[in-house]
């Protein structure tokens, strides 16, 4: 905190010149790494194995000497810090929690702070706050790690990466040994996180959409240790630079790059719908080839097939339904939503999750294609 | 002493139960007392030699070799022979017996130690580490602990070796459990021969559990702790988790 209101808010927060990084003869594992590191966004280091990420991550906090070049960390060269006090100012994630079996989870939690000579009361204090911060019970503070899931284990581990309040975060595949659920919520939950701490945070990971979801800015390393691409997330997917970006980001690209394009221009359009409470009764009939399931508070429940009416008196009868668009959302939950409706109707609710309307695929694609033009005739001055 | 029965068993019970035996500088208490102290100096020593090396080894990682070939040469020493070796080459008393002893122990301390150290898993150290401990701080607040399972085992392991081995001071002055037995061999007399040995492995197990005691309670109960069973924790947040994961379904 305190560097970031020294430092010169222009100035990145960090600074690769010219770093390179060779192991013992072999081939450079990072090759003449220049990039700037903008401060309070998330910045994620992506590539295949080998590509030389973890290696320019550790590379920061000196975990790893780079063999020529030097980093900047808020304009001074950390090879000029001491390694230990310099490690003590960035928080560190890693792919397994690597917390101390022998403490407690408050007392991991704690362990930076208690390094800076903070009371050890104040600590655990501070190391409570941080565990509803991550979204953690408090009794789970006096339990050890081995008790706790591999999913809560992250959580303390990014617990304790705040716990100095650091300006900047170092997470080395944070989230690679949880199981996609969890993964997924983990993700979310530092996305909300960053929205009200600022950090400056360096991101590593395999996983390109984990890459494109939380990086403002997304550096896609190719192996041998030299930067490809370093852009935002949006450009990454609509413009890979060079084949192996192409390559790397993948055959569904085109699909989720309509996560960067918003659906405020989706038509939403009114669907007749069936209240649960009164399904059982044979003489409400429907009249739509497909009505929609709500319950008493507009929320959706699957489909009612005006064919098989009849024999619907349940909601457990009702034909399940797709995924659900939040009206706002990008293009491509909206898609989604049409696409994976049994009735090609995409289901679109508020915020609350009640039900204002459906859209069609048709029309998204119709969108699709207008902003392709748009693009086309800023882009490259052609109406194709 | 005059046994009821030529019987061996009979011998060492008659002997055992003689309130002469118990009391006096000749004693079994004082004796008890002696051979402790032996084996308190011993350990003392090896300790002092053991502790740091293994340490430094388990840490850095260098000299392993020498470590292992080291202990190997050390445990292949016989004790006795030392005993009179050092008794020639430096001087009379109990010293040389003391050092031959600590070779004994030095081994299993020494080994137990580097194991222990090293047996502390790598990423905790590499997180550790990350996070701005210093090398000797990551020593005495991660590796020590993590590894004093592991180091207590080579501990205790030394002891027991020195309990039992501790009789070789009755060949350089008349001290220690080990009196009893020399004694015994001398005047051919099977109960205090085999009453002495009895009183030694009695002493070993009390050792023994008095060393169990001391690891059990040093060691952070989270180290003891097993993962609870799967799908049993509350995992917060699980099920918007759930939800926000497959986008919402109808």
């Amino acid at each position: 905190m305190t560097s970031t209101e020294q430092g010169s808010t222009t100035r990145p927060m960090i600074e690769f010149r010219d770093v390179t990084k060779t192991y013992d003869r072999g081939r450079p594992a990072v090759d003449g790494l220049t990039m700037d590191i903008e401060r309070g966004k998330i910045t994620v280091f992506v590539g295949p194995s080998g590509c030389g990420k973890t290696t320019s991550l550790r590379m920061i906090n000196r975990m790893v000497e780079p063999t020529s070049g030097r980093i900047l960390l808020d304009g001074q060269d950390v090879a000029e810090q001491k390694a230990a006090e310099l490690r003590r100012s960035m928080g560190y994630v890693m792919q397994s929690s690597g917390l101390m079996p022998h403490r407690t989870v408050l007392d991991n939690i704690a362990t930076v702070p208690r390094l800076n000579g903070v009371a050890r009361s104040t600590a655990r204090a501070r190391a409570k706050e941080l565990l509803d911060v991550v979204g953690l019970a408090p009794e789970l503070g006096r339990r050890y790690p081995g008790q706790l899931s591999g999913g809560q284990q992250q959580r303390v581990g990014v617990a304790r990466a705040l716990a100095a309040d650091p300006p900047v975060l170092l997470m080395d595949e944070p989230f690679s040994a949880v199981d996609p659920v969890v993964r997924a919520e983990l993700q979310s939950e530092l996305v909300r996180l960053q929205r009200d701490l600022a950090k400056t945070i360096v991101f590593v990971t395999h996983d390109i959409d984990e890459a494109t979801i939380l990086g403002d800015r997304v550096a896609v390393f190719a192996v041998g240790g030299r930067l490809a691409q370093f852009a935002d997330p949006e450009e990454i997917l609509r413009a890979p630079v060079d084949d192996f970006v192409a390559g790397f980001v993948g055959r569904d690209r085109g699909f989720r790059h309509l996560s960067f394009q918003e659906g405020e221009d989706v038509t939403i359009h009114p669907i007749e719908t069936i209240e649960t409470g009164r399904l059982a009764d044979p003489s409400v009939t429907v009249n739509s080839p497909w009505t929609l399931l709500v319950d008493a508070e507009g929320r959706p429940h699957g489909w009612v097939p005006e064919a098989t009416r009849e024999s619907v008196t349940s909601q457990a009868d009702a034909v399940p339904g797709g995924s659900l668009y939040t009206r706002g959302d990008s293009l491509r939950r909206a898609l989604d939503a049409s696409l994976s409706s049994p009735s090609g109707l995409g289901v679109t609710v508020d915020d609350d999750g009640r039900v204002v309307g459906v859209v069609r695929a048709a029309e998204v694609f119709e969108l699709i294609e207008a902003g392709r033009l748009d693009r086309g005739r800023a882009n490259y001055n052609t109406a194709v | 002493m005059d046994y009821s029965s030529s019987n061996l068993f009979v011998q060492m019970g008659e002997w055992l139960s003689d309130p002469e035996n118990w009391s006096g500088s000749r004693g079994i208490p004082m004796r008890i007392a002696e051979h402790l102290g032996y084996v308190g100096l011993t350990m003392l020593l090896a300790l002092v030699i053991a502790v740091p090396l293994g340490l430094y080894v388990g840490h850095t990682g260098k000299g392993r070799i020498l470590i292992v070939s080291g202990v190997g040469i050390l445990r292949a020493l016989p004790t006795l022979g030392m005993v009179f070796l050092f008794a020639l080459l430096f001087s009379r008393g109990v010293l040389p017996a003391v050092w031959a002893l600590v070779l004994l122990a030095v081994p299993p301390v020494l080994s137990g130690v580097y194991a222990g150290v090293s047996s502390v898993n790598r990423t905790v150290v590499d997180a550790a580490r990350s996070m701005g401990l210093t090398e000797w701080q990551i020593l005495t607040r991660v590796e020590i602990p993590n590894g004093l399972q592991v180091m207590l085992g080579g501990v205790r392991a030394g002891v027991l070796q020195v309990v039992a081995t501790a009789t070789v001071v009755a060949y350089a002055k008349a001290d220690g459990l080990g009196v009893f037995l020399v004694e015994g061999t001398q005047i051919n007399d099977n109960g205090r021969l085999f009453g002495g040995a009895v009183v030694i492995a009695a002493v070993a197990i009390a050792v023994d559990g008095v060393m169990a005691l001391l690891q059990r309670f040093a060691i952070s109960p989270g180290l003891r702790t097993a993962r609870p069973a799967a799908g049993s924790q509350q995992e917060s947040g699980r099920q918007e988790a759930v939800a926000s994961a497959q986008g919402g379904t109808t």
